[in-house]
């Protein structure tokens, strides 16, 4: 079958048998590796995409139930060279290490800075919680969300 | 070695300089080894042997090769040279030999053009099996001589006795490193029978032998390559896919590429040994140490890997920092058909620490003194000889320091809200704030930096200069650590050039840097782009009668007097190093010797709200002052401290590969809990820098100490919370209400 779906503002269109995840065919058939493929299990977050308008495991989504959908992957999220605020900031407070994670922790950060731009600590960690990261003890990507959020202690 | 180094740089050590991988690693184009892609590529699959031991009676291929777009499927009869790997000792099969000795050992692997066939061809191989009983009582094992390494400590006199003797016995649980990038490679055959690696690797020098020898062919046929990693944390240590996948590339003369799922991931790598450990601590009244007699066990599990490793740091960290005259040990990792076991963060040095911690906990209860005031009374510092080996600390050692640090840190405020987010049993409502009690517990660590017992330890790097910068060759891993910052800052301090590249190098292009492991490449591969830098910085400014090199050339007493393209006029001018830290002995037989290269030390302090009812844990925070010689990424640093101390929160309250039968019965993430967002306790660090004798600046290697300690602190503080005894990590619910 042929799937259209929108991703990252381009309209492209994947021949897939259908019972594919919508990972599989971003990162195999797209050519856009940057959705991780760490649990392939909905537990890990690392393949986090915004899926009409919702924050999704892209590895619990079959491509078949994907035509015409819109979707934004971590790869959508700078405007040319010019990072989104999101990325910026991870880098400044070395919120990256092994950089598996990264995609997904990007992905959700910046769904939830969309919608709520001034986030409490909690809100921060409770909307992160779905996405694992094994290097940093996420509190160098606490302290990058904080300063965007201006909750910073 | 001398420095002249004055900063004119902006980037050098000793500043949160961000990372150069970071912008491609946020926008998702960081080639890891699970993105790589080569044009014709075909895919590989695993059969495993589904049972913890079993004999191999027939083994039929046939209708999987038959398959449409299988293009290869091997057994141990395919492998052309050595039929066995190991690091250490060569003892795993490549493919099961006739018994399978653990659960997911492999049995055969299959190249077709999609993944979807190659697990479908994987299900079409008819194995037939004749189950056995496996071996997965370590004691037994152990009884009967199936042991990886034995060894003995024998310091002082051991009739010696103390006024006050506690005696304990302590566990740990099997934990997975679970490094969220999957292992993953890509085999490119070259056409004249030799094949490019791209494989998720600790210390690609290590794998290349044992590929070489199981391939049957020269050493130059092979090139393993340095690539992108999802995290390692000693999973990556020993070889996973490398042999098979370069197989199936000479075999197809086609490009292999293999990505272990999750599952597939927990049962593909080595694990933490878990432990047993019977402990007898003898002291004088005033709390001070007399005597430590201590019996080890570990499990290593089917094959050799790094166990002999392991067991010499559990065992040379018994008594962990601290004095003692009398020492008695007697350890053994045992062979059984549980899972192997190899490295992971702490390195046997975790498991002993939960011992002596808990030990040290109740000599102080039982004196009637603070945990604290314990330590310092014991505290092990420089010019002090390790109480098990004897070896006098010649290093810096500011273990006094740490546990001063650690007890000026503020302590949180009770719990006083009851905000379901802050109780143990979070959004659940499952705690009625009268039902919780907070504990605090406190642990210090001590633990060996880069390889030991005699090892010839040594790391080569390669500095560059061009007019338009400095290069930086290594093959040293980077997997996530920050190690390609640290290159730069040091070699920017040292030739005061801003534009530093790191370039890694493959196994045909420089010589080993050694693993990434064992807090190591800090301070030697480090070491060896510091010393390589200092040469090249030394002969050019011999050359030219200078006295400062910098950016745009050399100068003579603050005058610029040959510009930096006059420099690189005849091309880049290069030095290469192989830097070694001061050598080591191996031990005697009693275990005497001085066997280490340095040492560091670290302390945590954990805060827990305990719902007694239920037996839920909330770490509320984990304080840390460590012991790093000198801070070359201030943040760097911290992100080590943070991201180490919620490994050993993990082991105290949550992660346990439960394995009955040699089973694993939690291969996923569902079931193998990791330490979320919502887990995650604060961390307040305190660094203390008193530099060491040989890393670069004065630098230790900062990655493993956060996680030896933090464990035994959180449990510590379960306890004070409880009241209960805990002599297992991780702490269960039902031991804490009783079950």
């Amino acid at each position: 079958m042929n799937v259209t779906l929108t991703v990252n503002g381009e309209s492209l269109t994947a021949l897939a048998a259908g019972f594919e995840s919508l990972l599989r065919i971003l990162r195999e058939t797209l050519n856009l590796p940057g959705s991780k493929n760490a649990c392939e299990q909905g537990e890990c977050g690392s393949c986090s995409v915004i899926l009409d308008g919702e924050v999704v495991c892209a590895c619990l989504v079959m491509i078949g139930d994907c035509e015409g959908a819109d979707v934004t992957t971590v790869e959508g999220l700078a405007s040319g060279d010019v990072l989104h605020e999101v990325q910026k900031v991870m880098i400044a407070e070395g919120g990256v290490q092994c950089g598996f994670c990264t995609p997904g922790i990007v992905v959700t950060g910046a769904h939830l800075l969309e919608h709520k731009p001034n986030p409490s600590e909690d809100q921060i960690r409770e909307a992160l919680s779905g996405n694992l990261c094994r290097c940093t003890g996420y509190g160098r990507i606490l302290e990058a969300f904080q300063q965007l959020a201006g909750t910073d202690q | 070695m001398t420095t002249r180094t004055r900063d004119t740089v902006t980037q050098g050590v000793g500043r949160s300089v961000p990372r150069p991988d970071g912008v491609p690693k946020v926008i998702g184009n960081f080639a890891y080894a699970s993105d790589l892609y080569a044009d014709g590529m075909l895919w590989a699959a695993t059969l495993r042997s589904p049972h913890a031991r079993a004999r191999l009676v027939d083994l039929d291929t046939t209708q999987a090769i038959a398959m449409s777009g299988v293009q290869a499927v091997l057994t141990q009869e395919d492998v052309p040279g050595l039929l066995t790997f190991g690091q250490e000792k060569q003892d795993q099969p490549v493919f099961c030999d006739g018994e399978a000795r653990f659960w997911g050992e492999p049995v055969a692997v299959v190249a077709a053009d999609d993944p979807e066939t190659a697990r479908k061809a994987v299900q079409a191989i008819v194995a037939e099996w004749e189950a056995l009983d496996p071996v997965t009582d370590p004691e037994q094992a152990a009884a009967g001589g199936a042991v990886f390494r034995e060894m003995r400590i024998r310091r002082g006199d051991p009739s010696a006795v103390g006024e006050i003797v506690i005696e304990g016995y302590y566990e740990t649980a099997t934990q997975d490193q679970a490094p969220l990038g999957p292992e993953a490679g890509l085999a490119i055959p070259d056409g004249e029978g030799g094949v490019d690696l791209h494989v998720t690797s600790q210390w690609i020098h290590v794998d290349h032998p044992q590929i070489v020898a199981c391939l049957g062919v020269s050493d130059d046929a092979v090139r393993c390559h340095p690539v992108g990693m999802g995290g390692a944390f000693g999973a990556r240590e020993d070889i996973s896919l490398h042999i098979h996948i370069a197989l199936l590339a000479l075999r197809t003369g086609r490009p292999i590429k293999m990505v272990y799922d999750r599952s597939e991931s927990f049962v593909g790598h080595v694990k933490r040994h878990p432990s047993r450990m019977w402990y007898r601590h003898e002291a004088d009244a005033n709390g001070r140490l007399v005597k430590v007699t201590a019996r080890l066990l570990l499990d290593g599990g089917a094959y050799t890997h790094t166990s002999p490793a392991v067991l010499a740091n559990a065992t040379f960290f018994t008594v962990g920092p601290y004095k003692c005259d009398n020492v008695v040990v007697d350890s053994a990792v045992a062979r059984t058909n549980n899972p192997p076991c190899g490295a992971m963060r702490g390195f046997g040095a975790v498991q002993t620490c939960f011992g002596y911690e808990s030990q040290m906990d109740r000599l102080a209860e039982t004196l009637g003194l603070s945990p604290l005031d314990l330590r310092r009374r014991n505290a092990l510092v420089a010019g002090d000889p390790l109480a098990t080996s004897g070896q006098v600390i010649s290093d810096a050692l500011p273990t006094l320091e740490v546990i001063d640090a650690l007890d000026s840190i503020p302590m949180p405020a009770p719990l006083e809200d009851d905000d379901p987010l802050h109780m143990p049993g979070g959004t659940g409502l499952t705690s009625p704030p009268s039902a919780v009690r907070r504990g605090v517990g406190y642990a210090v660590g001590l633990k060996n930096l880069a390889f030991s017992e005699g090892f010839d330890d040594f790391a080569e790097a390669r500095v560059v200069l061009t007019s338009s910068g400095a290069e930086v060759h290594t093959a040293a891993m980077e997997v996530g650590q920050g190690l390609v910052t640290i290159c730069q800052q040091i070699t920017r301090s040292v030739l005061g050039v801003e534009q530093v590249v790191v370039i890694w190098d493959d196994t045909s292009q420089i010589g080993s840097a050694g693993s990434t492991s064992a807090s190591r490449q800090t301070q030697m591969t480090g070491g060896a782009v510091h010393a390589a830098a200092v040469g090249l910085r030394d002969k050019i400014l011999s050359t030219h009668d200078g006295d400062e090199l910098r950016g745009d050339g050399v100068y003579r007493g603050g005058d610029l007097i040959v510009a930096i393209q006059e420099v690189c006029a005849a091309g880049p001018v290069d030095q290469w190093v192989r830097f070694r830290h001061p050598p080591t002995e191996e031990p005697d037989e009693n275990g005497q010797g001085d066997v280490h290269a340095g040492f560091a030390v670290a302390a945590h302090r954990a805060v827990v709200d305990v719902d007694l009812e239920l037996g839920l844990v909330r770490v509320v925070r984990v304080d840390t002052a460590q012991d790093v010689g000198k801070a070359l990424n201030p943040q760097a640093v911290i992100g080590q401290l943070e991201g180490g101390i919620m490994q050993g929160v993990g082991l105290a309250v949550m992660e346990e590969l439960v394995i009955d039968g040699g089973i694993i019965k939690n291969p996923t993430f569902t079931d193998y809990l990791l330490p979320t967002f919502l887990d995650a306790p604060p961390v307040e660090a305190r660094i203390i820098e008193e530099p060491g004798n040989w890393g670069p600046f004065g630098a230790k290697g900062v990655g493993e100490s956060p996680t030896i300690s933090s464990t035994a602190a959180v449990v510590a503080a379960i306890r004070a919370a409880t009241g209960k005894a805990l002599h297992r990590a991780p702490v269960r619910p039902g031991d804490i209400v009783g079950l």
